[in-house]
């Protein structure tokens, strides 16, 4: 991993802590009654994956995702206080509280389109990349989903379109060993996703998802060989899903010794631990890394509550461009 | 001023579309090269003129086709899609239903998605309820979609035109057992307006409202009402998504009386949602009884007696038109 420079682990370690610090205020603040409205569906354990991927790309490249999002827009740049103001519902919020935490939509980094229909972001993403390719603009789009949703029709659809078009798109599958209570080998018919590459002519690589310098390295050599223009590929990342699906689930499901050791396998703390050993941080940098970031998140949360939630009149804007008449009619004429 | 079928005045608001706005494109299931090589098809002959970048055969995948509007749409392209028959929007449904119709609200009005989806309907061609299922109510009760649909050549082009620019997510309905008609079109970039409806027959004594092939249904029952001496005015929608509730109020007003009129089945139909919204709106207006004429709530039948017997025919228009009168 020679390739990667010095600056460049620090960023991806930095993001990554910054990544851990904002979900597990998440989930401090899940337990707080009244705190947070809805579900909170937390990525913790799978930062390696969103920084690795985020990282090989550009700044102008797409990005699509699902509901455990947020890893994937922080990395690619979205600022931590409106996403957690949109997460609390507030006007204040990326979204204006119309998102919240499921469906986050943050045009001005190029994360264009989150859905959280499990399934529904491919086809989205062959979308996004088929107006790249018409365009000729050489950007390209990168799709996260699950394991679960490997099993959705849709993504069938997307992934060979994609192969046949030769869109450019790299799918990425975030296997993180659990699609609601169900673990892999219950809904899934091979032992590995990127298997599947193969019936849709395309590359598919299997990597250490925890690991973020191996999911970076994995991620450039398929984003180049998208970018030339020989079509889509897919990476399946191995990671651990640490939280249920939703602060409420207790994930009674999981053997708590197979946790305990995802556990060890911790992305972020392996990480910081590697780079001391290798030299690339001192202990001091490590904890002023940690403090930066988790102040960064302070601060996020102090914005997200001096900001007012929407007036709930202001339900009625934002669907149309242009408006039919019929809706807001009340009276005859 | 050309004289084209409604398939030709299809083809000919895509070109006019295409030749002037690079961001236009269309794709779908042989929409380039066709098991239906028929000039009067909608989309024949547009691969010739435009080339293999810009008319897509895709593959038999109605959910990437509608997720190929939706992503590209988003990318600030003008996409054009074929659901090749109506019945198989099922399969595009979450792409149009769940991401079209809702990304931008979700978004708080950052994106937006200026998609057209067109899909063909009717009853009539005997090929049995997967291939004909009037569905409009459906995607009319989303909100986040408009919803059109063309009974003559001249508004097949202009609603198009008006669709494939308008900045929100269209659904286009096209009739095809009237792709064959003909009638003038005016030539060049004609545009109608999204929600102005179209009173194809003046009458005095009653209203019936409709859309689509089922406004020749109408025309005839108002051919049949004259020579008893009853004055039927016939009301085109044309578009169901804007809806021109002025246009309903305004006619009602003036006859009295109110008949809904559809090929898509009765219950939850969208002849219950004019009817609600006159007896809400205008009740005092009316001289009597709403009546509504619509198919049976049973799948479009294949054999030909009994798809005949499915289709509401002007016969049911007089007699619902006499019985309030």
């Amino acid at each position: 991993m020679s390739q990667i420079s010095p600056s460049l682990k620090k960023r991806m370690y930095c993001e990554m802590v910054l990544i851990r610090s904002f979900e597990d205020r998440l989930v401090q603040m899940a337990a707080e009654e009244g705190r947070l409205p809805g579900m909170q569906i937390l990525a913790n354990g799978q930062e390696a994956v969103a920084v690795g991927v985020v990282r090989a790309l550009e700044p102008e490249d797409v990005l699509v995702t699902n509901h455990r999002s947020h890893g994937h827009l922080l990395a690619k740049g979205a600022d931590p206080g409106k996403l957690m103001a949109e997460i609390m519902g507030r006007s204040t919020g990326v979204n204006k509280g119309k998102s919240g935490t499921l469906h986050l939509a943050v045009p001005e980094v190029h994360a264009l389109m989150t859905s959280t229909v499990v399934g529904a972001s491919p086809p989205l993403a062959a979308g996004a990349a088929f107006a790249q390719q018409y365009a000729g603009s050489g950007s390209i789009t990168v799709v996260f989903f699950g394991d679960g949703a490997a099993a959705e029709g849709s993504v069938h659809e997307a992934m060979n379109l994609a192969g046949v078009w030769k869109l450019p798109v790299l799918f990425v599958c975030e296997n993180n060993c659990w699609a609601g209570a169900q673990a892999l080998h219950e809904h899934c018919s091979v032992g590995q996703i990127a298997h599947r590459a193969d019936g849709y002519g395309m590359p598919g690589r299997f990597v250490d998802g925890n690991d973020v310098e191996k999911v970076y390295a994995t991620s450039r050599e398929l984003v180049e060989h998208i970018r030339s223009g020989k079509g889509p590929a897919l990476m399946e990342a191995l990671t651990f899903r640490m939280r249920g699906h939703g602060e409420r689930d207790h994930q009674l499901y999981v053997d708590k010794e197979e946790l305990a050791r995802w556990g060890e396998l911790c992305p972020v703390r392996c990480y910081g631990e590697k780079l001391l050993a290798e030299g690339f941080l001192t202990a001091g940098e490590r904890q002023a890394i940690q403090d930066e970031m988790e102040g960064r998140v302070k601060g996020a949360e102090a914005f997200a509550d001096m900001s007012p939630f929407p007036a709930p009149e202001e339900a009625l804007d934002d669907l149309w461009v242009v408006e039919p008449r019929q809706y807001r009619s009340r009276n005859r004429r | 001023m050309a004289e084209l079928s409604y398939g030709q005045a299809v083809q000919d608001a895509l070109r006019v579309a295409m030749r002037s706005d690079d961001r236009v494109f269309v794709a779908g299931e042989g929409v380039g090269i066709s098991i239906h090589a028929d000039p009067n098809m909608p989309t024949f002959s547009l691969l010739e003129e435009f080339g293999a970048r810009r008319v897509k055969d895709t593959p038999v995948s109605e959910a990437a086709i509608a997720g190929l509007a939706v992503g590209a749409s988003c990318m600030g392209l003008l996409p054009v899609v074929e659901i090749m028959f109506f019945p198989f929007m099922t399969l595009a449904s979450d792409m149009l239903v769940n991401h079209a119709a809702k990304l931008r609200y979700l978004s708080g009005g950052k994106s937006s998605f200026p998609l057209t989806v067109r899909v063909k309907t009717g009853v009539g061609f005997k090929a049995g309820c997967q291939h004909s299922h009037n569905l409009e109510a459906w995607m009319a009760h989303v909100p986040g979609l408009k919803v059109v649909c063309a009974s003559t050549p001249e508004d097949a082009k202009g609603l198009l035109l008006s669709a494939v620019f308008d900045p929100d997510p269209v659904v286009v309905i096209e009739e095809m057992m009237l792709y064959w008609m003909r009638g003038e079109v005016p030539d060049g970039d004609l545009r109608v307006e999204l929600g102005k409806a179209r009173v194809v027959r003046p009458g005095s004594d009653a209203t019936v409202v409709t859309y689509g092939a089922a406004v020749y249904t109408a025309l005839e029952a108002a051919g049949m009402l004259e020579q008893e001496g009853v004055s039927l005015e016939v009301l085109d929608l044309r578009s169901l998504v804007p809806l021109d509730r002025d246009a309903v109020f305004e006619s009602v007003d003036r006859t009295g009386r109110l008949v809904t009129l559809h090929d898509a089945t009765k219950f939850c139909g969208f002849g219950a949602e004019i009817g609600a919204m006159v007896a809400e709106e205008m009740f005092d207006a009316l001289k009597a009884p709403i009546r509504r004429v619509a198919a049976p709530d049973i799948p479009v039948p294949f054999t030909p007696p009994q798809e005949e017997f499915y289709k509401p025919s002007a016969g049911q228009v007089v007699a619902a038109v006499k019985s309030i009168l």
